[in-house]
């Protein structure tokens, strides 16, 4: 019941929208169409009129403030700029000539590249282990499932505030580990350059290992029994069968989870920003390339030289997701034969 | 993607949920022990850190510097009381809800709609339209944040939540879009056919019959948006700068460096904070992981 008074709310001005459009344009109620859809050229002036007005704010949004700053962005990026007025100071490929020889943002690609294949890496094989565990039926699955998938729906903020404080040299962590006798394991969890970025992979690991095992329970679905019941039937046995089958049937969501996984690697921002600060993260090793950039474009007052370090990052991203796109999710049209054998 | 569609419309759609209400009307079979070990170890895991935050809110500081780990020994509820007595966090409570909640509703109602012209009409440049949302993935908010606080600025945005809403509906509508799409397409045509006959055009079919029908994948995109906005850092960081606009994230954050010695109450604020999400996540758990699955799927 909640759910169907929840959503009217949410569906509420929508239909407000709707009801709007409908009393506008006196052509809004078009003829009424006996043509199957999907014939192109049937379309008249009611149908793009009603195309126009649909869609129309949508794409205006979506244009106006994530394509235009977009390509604003390349446009700053070539100037020397405090952020006021239009900018005039030319420079040229300056700023990229700067950022690409700073030993401080090649650090930062580096710590991306490793925070990349770590987080891979390290969950992965982790969650397909738990969705295998887990996928199958019993009794308490569903409550299993949510306290897994609570870390991902906490704020940045907040896991960034808690672990700061557990984390410390006199935190909860270090503490734990005297009483429990492992005294010589206390470390000084943040500041240590050597184990900072390890710190950094266990809080992201934490944080994300149940969205990739949520996605895996959720592939895992797909595979269809009698695959199961035949294998059972040929003498297979447990990691026969799952290496066999299940790992090979869960391939297309593992690369999808890859693609999220890297994107979201290469983007890291929030919780190294929290817990490390801007100025920290250097000195511990976990600076990212988006902490880079919101330290010495924003935070410096140089907006010029911010948002050519955004063109960076964006062209870094879209090499790694067309590369990635091109040698692996290329595969997917394999795919997409066990996805129709699934649906059957 | 399937998944979100066909459990929520009904049997008639096909097999699968007919099979999935008949389990859930069974008990499920007790799991084998390890399993539960195992799952019982991860769920301590993730649930450590949490129960860290909630449970040091309702210790002293004296108790936190000379036990860091320990249990409340006496349980003290003073720094709840504190923090649910202050104007500040009710005003970021208020501020983190009016932007979550009008995020939701524009990227719901702007998406649906656009979401129905994609699947529904047939159109040149249907293609380009869908790519060209699908491609708004790889655009994260890091990458466009600089040029976009001063597309803000320039709007006159600053330190109004506005302009933390308008960017976040923008930047939820492709998620919102590509979960919506196939959801859309799986409605029959006969209803869609059946509707035209009886005299309804195809915004009359999409006020009828679209929108009720569409209210399960509404939900799924309504509550991300919703949460990602909730949780959000960046944006508010760069836009707003006056502490009577601030939204939750960057309350916890000028809270803790505020009190920075005074730990317990940081640790109540914190978990405050993040209840209404978690509140809000433990109602809807459902939906969300059908919305992920479909999302990925699709």
């Amino acid at each position: 019941m909640t759910l169907r008074e929840t959503s009217g709310a949410i569906v509420g001005p929508r239909t407000d929208l709707a009801q709007h459009e409908g009393g506008g344009p006196g052509s809004v109620i078009g003829p009424p169409l006996s043509t199957p859809r999907r014939r192109p050229r049937r379309s008249g002036w009611n149908a793009r009129l009603e195309i126009a007005l649909l869609v129309g704010p949508a794409l205006v949004m979506f244009l106006g403030f994530v394509i235009f700053p977009v390509v604003m962005a390349a446009y700053y990026g070539f100037f020397r700029w405090q952020g006021y007025g239009p900018p005039t100071d030319f420079v040229g490929l300056q700023n990229y000539v700067t950022i690409l020889t700073d030993p401080t943002f090649l650090e930062a690609v580096g710590n991306n590249a490793f925070i990349v294949v770590a987080s891979i890496v390290l969950q992965g094989p982790v969650a397909v282990l738990l969705a295998l565990l887990l996928g199958r039926r019993m009794r308490g699955q569903s409550i299993i499932r949510v306290l897994i998938f609570v870390p991902y729906v906490i704020a940045e903020v907040v896991v960034g505030t808690g672990f700061g404080l557990m984390l410390q040299t006199n935190g909860a962590l270090n503490d734990l580990l005297e009483s429990i006798g492992l005294g010589a394991l206390t470390n000084d969890w943040i500041a240590n350059p050597d184990i900072a970025i390890w710190t950094l992979m266990a809080i992201l690991t934490w944080k994300y290992v149940g969205f990739a095992v949520i996605l895996f329970l959720a592939g895992l679905q797909g595979v269809p029994e009698e695959l199961y019941e035949a294998a059972a039937l040929d003498g297979a046995g447990y990691w026969q069968t799952h290496w066999r089958i299940t790992l090979p049937l869960l391939a297309p969501t593992l690369r999808i989870w890859a693609f999220l996984s890297i994107i979201g690697a290469l983007q890291l921002f929030d919780l190294v920003y929290i817990i490390w600060g801007q100025y920290v993260a250097s000195t511990a090793g976990t600076s990212t390339m988006a902490t880079y950039m919101v330290a010495n474009g924003r935070n410096a007052g140089n907006y010029g030289y911010g948002n050519a370090v955004a063109v960076v990052i964006f062209l870094i991203s879209l090499v790694v997701a067309l590369i990635y796109q091109r040698f692996v999710l290329r595969r997917d049209t394999a795919g997409a034969i066990t996805e129709g054998k699934k649906s059957r | 993607m399937t998944a979100i569609a066909t459990t929520d419309l009904g049997p008639e759609f096909s097999a699968a949920p007919r099979r999935r209400a008949r389990r859930q009307r069974e008990p499920l079979p007790w799991g084998n022990p390890i399993v539960y070990f195992v799952a019982l170890i991860v769920i301590a895991l993730m649930l450590a850190p949490v129960l860290y935050i909630v449970v040091g809110g309702f210790r002293s500081n004296s108790q936190i510097t000379v036990d860091p780990a320990g249990w409340p020994a006496p349980w003290k509820v003073e720094n709840y009381l504190a923090v649910l007595s202050s104007p500040q966090f009710w005003q970021q409570v208020l501020n983190s809800l009016i932007a979550a909640s009008a995020t939701t509703a524009g990227a719901v109602a702007l998406g649906l709609m656009a979401a129905y012209v994609i699947a529904r009409y047939s159109f040149r440049g249907r293609g380009v339209l869908y790519a060209l949302f699908a491609a708004g993935l790889m655009f994260p908010i890091t990458v466009a944040i600089t040029p976009l606080y001063i597309v803000i600025r320039d709007l006159g945005l600053m330190n109004s939540l506005a302009g933390v809403i308008l960017p976040q509906i923008a930047f939820a509508l492709p998620t919102t879009i590509i979960i919506l799409v196939p959801f859309l397409r799986t409605i029959p045509d006969e209803i869609q056919e059946a509707s035209f006959i009886d005299g309804c055009g195809r915004l009359g079919f999409f006020w009828r019959m679209v929108l009720p029908l569409s209210i399960p994948g509404v939900i799924t995109v309504g509550i991300l948006a919703f949460i990602g906005s909730w949780n959000s850092y960046l944006l508010p960081l760069f836009v707003l700068n006056n502490e009577a606009t601030f939204t939750l994230p960057l309350g916890v954050q000028a809270f803790s460096s505020q009190y920075s010695v005074d730990t317990a109450k940081v640790l109540a604020f914190t978990s405050l904070s993040m209840l209404p999400a978690l509140v809000f996540f433990s109602l809807f758990e459902r939906r969300i992981v059908g919305g992920l699955t479909g999302a990925v799927k699709g």
